[in-house]
């Protein structure tokens, strides 16, 4: 079983079927089999959060996951994300400079949304300090969200 | 003005929020091959052997490359192999480079490789290298080849030594009746942008040599690829993507090298290789480290007489462009006060510490530390407000600097007015200290920031406009996109010029050193600066060409014409008029006869007026123009444990002119949080051996969210004329303050001197309960 | 990346499983039980670890049961982290477990692998140690349970083929008071200087330790001098650091000194703050 194994994986609601060492992680695999790249490789150490992905509901960081513990759940990426209001006010409150870290905190902001609708400062911060920003002070991100909640809450 | 100013959206912004922006990691191709790097475990030691053979026998495996046969490189001074050679002098230094068709059996091959080592005695810090005993890291150093200003001293760990001399320091100490003296270290660091190196390179049939690198520096990959190997300059090509973060990390050359290595060692078949994040941050070189000692004489009320200063920089292994930092820092080493007698050494010393970069500030936010926290200390002794001590010696029109370079107002912006904003942002007169018990002070602390770009003095930014044919304009520059919004601002700057819609300009955010024309390097807030102008330039060059084309079929003068509003018109009767789009691409009667062509405008920018610095003295203009500001951080301390959080942070920064209000307060803000993030944790751990003990993200701890605290910002606009707009360079400027603010929160809460970072709790316990 | 290739299997029982790790092993592969596997592919990246397989215990029901059956919490070795905070049946274990590693990292991070780390922390033992609760293992002889303090000294010492199933907890210790607290080198992330849990049991408290030194322990003699009533609370904490089982670690996230400093601190916070309940 060394060998390449063909799997089948469910990303952005499309099946696709990849030939992947068991060994290689859901990163590896999303963007160099997949030619998803929005997952972006930051430490492949689980501190950095750039590489986060939602997996069967859950945002996981896809550089510490085996590609083949994802094999029966649906994978969304950064790509499988389209118009979502976070995407929008990351624009607008200028919460991205160089965008590197962006895919992963607009998944993680994503799945923390879906989870909780209006959450808390705390929780808010339980989630974000998952991901690591260089370039901007947190406070544009911090806004962001805020208005995303804001605007949820009132619905 | 219709746009400057505005918080225009990114240009970048729809790729960036998608994740389909391209970094140049991202970038695959089935013809590519992968390199991987073999670095040493230790700090200092010959290399007695390397044993390839069973790497070599892994499948897969086209080449193996070591340091033989490799040419010194180095950007002021040529000192390092880029591939080490019988020595290594730091932890992660690149031994041996392999190339195989997967990552997976290049990472194979690499940890096949057996090396051999022999330990020498390790240099770890700058005053340990300056020991008269100490081992010599570089017994060829008068051998080297160097550039203009670089001064080492054979025989020692000297690699170069900058002297500022003005006035008389002598007759300063005598008009000095109050005098502290402090000393300060830390040791290096790291940027840690989110995105680490990535260089791929190829050869083509023709002997193009074609790199795609994730740099600040494309044009200067070009330059040292044909300076280092003896190649046509024009026969290289750089093509730089978005950049994810840099921080003046990307602006040296080193990985780069190693991929046309690997490129030629298999015949320029396509190679790429993508940093760990471990070798980014020892492999690749970092943020530079310090030790320095400041004395300063003033009157009894406080004017300024004397500052004598000793750098000892942690140049690391090799001198790169450390040299330049060391320069850099003892150009702006007093602060942005009026002092008339300066004595400064600024030494960069080899250690075998891996080696530095730029880091964002270029040397400022290390020596403001230095100084800033020694002016506390006057201020103390003297029993004045620090921001009073501050305001009383602000350096102002008609005063000369270090380097002694006479400002005027345009130079040298508003400080006294910065200050001002600063006491009222940071509601000063409640107070330095409060006591809001039990165990609990809140306290502010101070620094005041200046700072100029040391650049080349004949580096130059150009910019070519091209028209589509439905009148749009493409810009393009050789500004590098690494996450400052520089492009967006050049399309408001041109927008603004031309009266057009800003989405009607289409800016080229990658980089192709071929096709783009040069912009030195996106380094030292320069770029909105340089390409700004080139920018103007370029527009008035469009619209003369405008004008003529328009002055014929308007029959009118040029003189009467003007340009704006998607159209050429006379300036009496604005209904008479040629919409550009007509004649964008030349202009077709009726017939079909035809003139003119697509319209390229073209505008290129030098700095004006900089000249080297004398040898002696240091005497000469480093620099156009300085930026300067005022910040403070107000933090809560526990007296009891020594834990404090940062509540706020306040930057006020003559900006000259505000271009881009949300882009504007994005890198003053981001700054600021890397400045706290840099002085209250960020550090190399080194053990006795030199080796870093902490080269992760787990280990290596940037700030994170919820952590922050809440941050103003405010501007303070006295335009410099030379800029577009009037506007100064504030990607670097408020994180400068930061560490001499937190420091000087943090000592007078804890009325003990806290000269070390990072500011951790531990730091300020040794210092309180122990006085180490 | 993985330096090295690796065979994966997800066995559907506990039986399975360690048929499994036993058939590699005739084949000589040396197999682990993978489990969040975090750690794992971290050090495996590194090729601080290597291995020829893993046996992924995520689908073995027994390893995700969290329930209450017989007055014992059962808490399966495959849940992860952030799945026992926001169930919280176990609020001195969900308190230890939100201060490990970060949210997205709990979510994969399991208990089982977190006990069982090789990264010496090991933070979630904590709250079991203060409880004396039972550890469930499985093995070539089949299913066994033991009391934690048998089967953990500083880690836990499985036999070959043997691994983690359940952690099983009194209820009645599940309720009583506690306190939990983790210091670190510099505000809120990262690994500890230390972290201190503590319960009152019979007005008594108990205490354990991960971060002090290179493992976690519970230490009944510093239990002792902690809780001698009759002396002062400066003398009950300087003869507990008296009785620290092993050399306090001096390493970068901070100096011994420190780290006692810290600890002194710590112990105050928490005996005030304990001792004040009735």
């Amino acid at each position: 079983m060394t060998e390449k194994i063909a799997i089948p994986l469910n990303v952005n609601g499309e099946i696709r079927e990849v030939v992947i060492r068991p060994a290689d992680t859901l990163l590896d695999v999303l963007r160099n089999e997949l030619s998803l790249t929005g997952a972006k490789p930051g430490c492949l150490n689980g501190d950095c959060g750039a590489c986060s992905v939602i997996v069967g509901g859950t945002v996981y960081k896809s550089c510490i996951m085996l590609a083949v513990e994802a094999i029966d759940s649906k994978i969304t990426t950064i790509e499988g994300l389209k118009n979502s209001p976070i995407q929008e006010a990351f624009i607008k409150h200028f919460a991205f400079q160089c965008g590197y870290c962006t895919p992963g905190f607009i998944i993680n902001i994503q799945a923390l949304l879906e989870k909780h609708s209006n959450p808390t400062y705390e929780t808010i911060k339980e989630w974000l300090s998952s991901n690591i920003c260089r370039c901007t002070s947190y406070e544009e991100i911090e806004g962001a969200v805020f208005s995303v909640v804001e605007k949820s809450s009132d619905e | 003005m219709h746009i400057i100013g505005k918080g225009i959206m990114r240009k970048d912004s729809l790729e960036k929020v998608t994740g389909h922006a391209k970094y140049t990691a991202d970038f695959e191709s089935k013809k590519m091959l992968y390199g991987r790097l073999v670095t040493s475990p230790h700090a200092h030691a010959n290399i007695k052997q390397i044993d390839t053979s069973s790497a070599e026998k892994i499948n897969g495996i086209r080449a193996i490359i070591t340091g033989e046969n490799l040419p010194l490189t180095g950007e002021e001074m040529k000192d390092r192999y880029p591939i080490a050679k019988e020595r290594v002098r730091y932890y992660g230094e690149v031994v041996a480079v392999v190339v195989a068709d997967t990552p997976f059996q290049a990472m194979q091959a690499a940890e096949a490789i057996k090396v051999n080592y022999e330990f020498l005695p390790v240099v770890n810090s700058p005053s340990e290298a300056l020991k008269a005993d100490a081992p010599l890291l570089h017994p060829d150093l008068e051998n080297y080849e160097k550039i203009n200003m670089v001064y080492p001293v054979p025989g020692t760990n000297i690699a170069s030594k900058t002297k500022i001399r003005k006035g008389n320091l002598e007759k300063g100490w005598q008009e000095s009746e109050v005098i502290v003296e402090e000393a300060f270290a830390f040791r290096p660091s790291d940027h840690a942008a989110m995105e680490t190196r990535a260089v791929f390179a190829q050869i083509h049939p023709d002997g193009m040599i074609e790199l795609t690198a994730s740099s600040q520096a494309p044009f200067m990959i070009k330059r040292l690829i044909a300076d280092y190997f003896n190649v046509e300059l024009g026969r290289i090509i750089v093509n730089t993507p978005l950049v994810g973060g840099a921080f003046g990390g990307k602006a040296s050359v080193q990985l780069e090298l190693l991929a046309y290595l690997a490129t030629k060692a298999v015949n320029g078949r396509l190679v790429k290789i993508v940093n760990e994040r471990e070798e980014d941050m020892v492999t690749s070189p970092g943020h530079i480290g310090l030790e320095a000692q400041v004395k300063l004489g003033c009157t009894k009320e406080g004017i300024l007489k004397a500052a004598e200063i000793l750098f000892l920089w942690d140049g690391g292994a090799y001198s790169d462009k450390a040299i330049d930092l060391s320069r850099a820092g003892a150009v702006d080493c007093t602060g942005p006060y009026h002092i008339d007698n300066i004595w400064c050494d600024s030494l960069c010393m080899y250690t075998n510490h891996p080696f530095p970069a730029p880091f964002r500030g270029f040397s400022h936010s290390e020596v403001h530390f230095a100084f800033e926290r020694t002016m506390d200390v006057l201020a103390q002794k003297l029993n004045m407000d620090p921001l009073e001590l501050r305001a009383r010696n602000a350096i102002l029109p008609g005063h000369t600097t270090p380097t002694q370079v006479v400002l005027n107002s345009s130079t040298v912006g508003n400080l006294p007015e910065c200050i001002r904003k600063l006491k009222m942002l940071l509601n000063w007169e409640e107070g330095q200290v409060i006591d809001v018990g039990p165990n609990k002070v809140r306290a502010k602390g101070v620094s005041c920031v200046w700072k100029t770009s040391t650049i080349d003095p004949d580096a130059s930014s150009g910019v070519i406009l091209t028209f589509n044919k439905d009148g749009s304009i493409n810009l393009i520059s050789g500004v590098v996109e690494i996450g400052t919004a520089t492009k967006t601002v050049l399309a408001q700057i041109l927008a603004e010029k031309l009266k057009m819609d800003i989405n009607e300009i289409h800016v080229q955010m990658g980089v192709n050193t071929q096709s783009t024309p040069e912009h030195w390097k996106t380094v030292a807030s320069r770029g909105t600066f340089m390409a700004g102008r080139a920018v103007l330039t370029a527009a008035e060059d469009v619209i003369k060409q405008l004008k003529s084309l328009a002055s014929f079929l308007l029959r009118a003068s040029t003189e009467d014409l003007e340009v704006g509003y998607g159209k050429v018109y006379v300036r009496e009767e604005p209904k008479q008029y040629i919409p550009i789009k007509e004649i964008a691409y030349g202009y077709s009667f009726p017939e079909g006869l035809s003139i003119g062509g697509q319209m390229i405008g073209r505008g290129t920018y030098i700095l004006r007026g900089m000249t080297h610095l004398d040898k002696e003295t240091g005497a000469g203009r480093p620099g156009p123009e300085w930026t300067v500001g005022a910040e403070g951080v107000e933090i809560e301390l526990n007296t009891r444990d020594y834990t404090y959080r940062v509540l706020k942070a306040v930057a006020v920064i003559d900006v000259g002119k505000v271009l881009n209000e949300k882009t504007a307060l994005g890198q003053v803000k981001g700054s600021m949080s890397m400045g706290l993030s840099f002085a209250a944790r960020e550090t190399f751990r080194f053990d006795r051996e030199g080796r870093v003990l902490n080269p992760q993200l787990r280990t290596y701890r940037p700030l994170r969210f919820g952590e922050h605290p809440k941050y103003e910002a405010a501007f303070v606009e006295t335009p410099h004329l030379d800029a577009p707009y009037g506007a100064r360079g504030v990607g670097e400027h408020a994180l400068i303050g930061m560490p001499a603010a937190l420091g000087n929160s943090l000592s007078t809460a804890l009325s003990v001197k806290i000269n070390y970072l990072p500011m951790i709790p531990e730091v300020l316990w040794k210092m309180k309960e122990r006085g180490k | 990346m993985l330096a090295f290739n690796l065979e994966y299997y997800k066995p559907k029982t506990i039986e399975e499983a360690v048929e499994c790790f036993f058939l590699l092993k005739k084949e000589n592969k040396r197999a682990i039980y993978y489990s969040g596997g975090t750690e794992i592919l971290t050090l495996g990246r590194l090729n601080l670890l290597q291995m020829d397989a893993v046996i992924d215990i995520k689908s073995i029901s027994e390893c995700l049961e969290f329930n209450f059956e017989h007055n014992q919490l059962i808490a399966g070795a495959a849940l992860s982290l952030t799945y026992i905070e926001e169930r919280n049946y176990f609020p001195l274990l969900s308190t230890v477990a939100k201060e490990v590693a970060d949210h997205t990292a709990r979510n994969k991070i399991t208990l089982g692998g977190n006990v069982c780390g090789q990264i010496f922390y090991r933070e979630a033992v904590l709250p079991f140690l203060l409880c004396d609760s039972n550890v469930v293992i499985a093995g070539e002889g089949g299913k066994e349970t033991a009391s934690i303090h048998q089967i953990f000294n500083g880690a836990f010492q499985l036999e070959e083929g043997q691994f983690l199933i359940q952690l099983l907890t009194d209820q009645e210790y599940i309720t009583m008071p506690f306190a939990s607290l983790k210091k670190r080198q510099q505000w809120e992330t990262g690994y500890p200087l230390i972290t201190v849990s503590s319960i009152k049991v019979d007005n008594r408290l108990r205490f354990a330790f991960s971060g002090l030194c290179s493992f976690p322990f519970r230490s009944t003699e510093m239990e002792d001098a902690l809780n001698q009533a009759n002396k002062s609370l400066h003398i009950r904490i300087q003869q507990a650091i008296d009785h620290i089982p092993a050399q306090v670690l001096d390493d970068i996230e901070g100096s011994r000194e420190y780290r006692l400093f810290v600890l002194r601190n710590t112990l105050e916070e928490i005996i005030t703050e304990l001792e004040g309940e009735g």
